[in-house]
């Protein structure tokens, strides 16, 4: 059996939480969370750790703005986080552009898309 | 009119609340082009979970509000800059178009925010390159501007922007060598030091700082020490780190040369307005909400203090019952400060206190008291200073409150 302690990155409560595996490293408690995403989260951090990112694409056409920013609409694999940022980085968008419009749909094959997070509409 | 200066989060959400109420007249002087304040550059997702039950970036919190704003017949002016304020509610704005203008107002609502310490008020000796800036500088050169500051960085002060801005350079391209952080703990939400630092492998110091800067034209190093626990540098702890960039994160104060103008007094440790539970200043009729008031990790937090800034102006307008008695709210023990700072009387509502703690404590309890007499007691696990705490405290508690009574907040072991 093996302890180790992990904090939530959930939401920013940020709970300190202490995790007891097996020798299989499968999940035996969970203790610390203050709600049941914290569980969940400790779950995917074990198996499969995954994270959102935030970035900005640059845009043609607007009179006020040189970039909008982007945001992975849910998350990905943590070792293809750089991989993605030069996905981000190849994308040019041009106005109008608005809030949640697709600006890459499933990066990297991971059926996640970009999705931007601010409205430029001139 | 009700006018509130800064069309942040703040201003915003005091704005929507004080027009459900049924206040018509109500302008917003915004010295930005855009309505959102400091949001509109904090691109990263982190905001809204206590307040929309979801996690959004900041962009998309700002515009949550200013598109309803933009259903309402508030008034939005941008460009324009308020430069003073009476403790008669008149305010002086002017933008390039219309010059100098003034307004007289039935209430005033200060939404200002908060600004970055500089590097100046911080003495780093050494010369004078270019290289080095605030955190939020390199926040907006990135996120807003689209430039990216330099591709070796060493960040001084490890609070939120620090983190965040630890992993952005990272994110595209640079290598961030170092967070130094001069304190033993780091002021930042833990949740940004696992996702911004651990992540990607950047190094925390803490007890360590930057003790000298080197180059000429453009910053080529510079030279950290470990700190004692006067947080003086100890000698021959000191190690050169080669960076053409140096982010300065050491804090946020809020902007208060406006109220300090009017005569509004200041609390010495949370360096905005001394206020009662309405948010009210100690002018009357003049109300702070927001970063102008505290700084807050927590823009949901902003959001619920603004809309009760915003209630209370209303109100103020509408009835002109000036609440004058007031008990006074000190803090006691591991406590730094509390807002309010007094509570008035008599207390007809649920009440909520912010406050922040001394330093990092484990198992505590958090103890209200009125004239030395426990009335509320809450267990606490984990306690920091970067993170703000709050207290609701029900409306019978307080039923029979004088304004000889003190309340006080403490935190004391189990
Ligand atoms: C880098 C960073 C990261 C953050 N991360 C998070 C997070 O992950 N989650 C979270 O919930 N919160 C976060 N916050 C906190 C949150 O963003 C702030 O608490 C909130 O934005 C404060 O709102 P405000 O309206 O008081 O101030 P601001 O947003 O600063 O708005 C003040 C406005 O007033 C205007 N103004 C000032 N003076 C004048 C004047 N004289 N005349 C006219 N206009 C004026 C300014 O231009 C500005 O638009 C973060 C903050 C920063 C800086
Ligand atoms: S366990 Fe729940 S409350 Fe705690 S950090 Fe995770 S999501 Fe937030």
């Amino acid at each position: 059996m093996k302890k180790i302690d992990l904090t939530c990155v959930v939401c920013p409560f940020g709970c300190l939480m202490q995790i007891e595996l097996d020798d299989n490293d499968k999940i035996i408690s969970v203790t610390g969370n203050t709600c049941k995403r914290g569980e969940t989260y400790a779950e995917n951090e074990i198996t499969d750790p995954r994270r959102n990112i935030c970035s900005t694409v640059r845009i043609e056409g607007s009179k006020v703005h040189n970039v909008v920013p982007v945001k992975t609409s849910s998350e990905i694999p943590k070792d293809k986080i750089f991989e993605c940022m030069k996905e981000i980085n190849k994308v040019v968008a041009k106005v109008p552009v608005k809030i949640g419009d697709v600006l890459i749909s499933n990066v990297l094959g991971t059926k996640v898309d970009i999705v931007a997070t601010n409205n430029v509409l001139d | 009119m009700l006018a509130i200066i800064g069309a942040g989060p703040a201003g915003l959400a005091a704005a929507l609340e004080a027009h459900k109420e049924g206040i018509k007249d109500i302008v917003i002087f915004e010295r930005a082009k855009e309505p959102g304040g400091i949001l509109l550059q904090c691109i990263h997702t982190g905001f809204g979970l206590h307040y929309f039950n979801e996690e959004i970036s900041g962009p998309e919190y700002a515009a949550r509000f200013s598109e309803a704003i933009k259903d309402t017949d508030i008034k939005l002016i941008c460009d324009t800059m308020v430069t003073s304020i009476s403790k008669d509610l008149e305010i002086i704005a002017m933008n390039k178009k219309d010059g100098l203008m003034k307004f007289k107002a039935d209430a005033i609502i200060l939404a200002m925010g908060c600004r970055e310490r500089p590097r100046g008020a911080l003495n780093i000796y050494g010369t004078r390159p270019s290289g080095i800036m605030t955190a939020g500088a390199a926040q907006e050169y990135i996120n807003i501007k689209g430039y990216m500051p330099g591709k070796k960085c060493v960040i001084l002060g490890s609070g939120d922007i620090g983190l965040i801005m630890a992993r952005r350079m990272t994110l595209e391209g640079a290598k961030v060598e170092a967070v130094c952080e001069l304190l033993p703990f780091s002021g930042g939400l833990k949740r940004n030091i696992v996702q911004c630092l651990d992540d990607y492998g950047i190094p925390l110091r803490l007890s360590t700082t930057v003790v000298c800067v080197h180059g000429k034209e453009r910053l080529e190093g510079v030279t950290i020490a470990k700190v004692d626990d006067k947080l003086q540098p100890i000698p021959d702890t000191e190690e050169y780190i080669e960076c053409d960039t140096l982010l300065l994160s050491v804090g946020l104060i809020p902007e208060n040369e406006l109220s300090q103008l009017a005569g509004i007094k200041i609390d010495p440790v949370t360096k905005g307005p001394v206020v009662s539970d309405t948010r009210e200043t100690s002018i009357s009729g003049i109300f702070a909400c927001g970063n102008v008031l505290q700084v807050h990790d927590l823009v949901d937090f902003v959001t619920l203090e603004s809309q009760v800034a915003g209630k209370a102006a209303a109100e103020f307008i509408k009835n002109r019952n000036l609440k004058n008695e007031f008990a006074k709210v000190v803090p006691g023990e591991r406590v730094r400060y509390i807002v309010p700072q007094k509570v008035s009387l008599p207390v007809t509502e649920e009440l909520t206190f912010y406050f922040r703690v001394t330093n990092e404590f484990d198992n505590m309890i958090v103890s209200l008291s009125v004239n030395d007499k426990e009335i509320y007691s809450k267990k606490k696990r984990k306690l920091a200073p970067g993170e703000m705490e709050n207290l609701k405290i029900k409306t019978e508690l307080f039923e029979n409150l004088t304004s000889d009574d003190v309340i006080e907040i403490k935190v004391k072991e189990k």
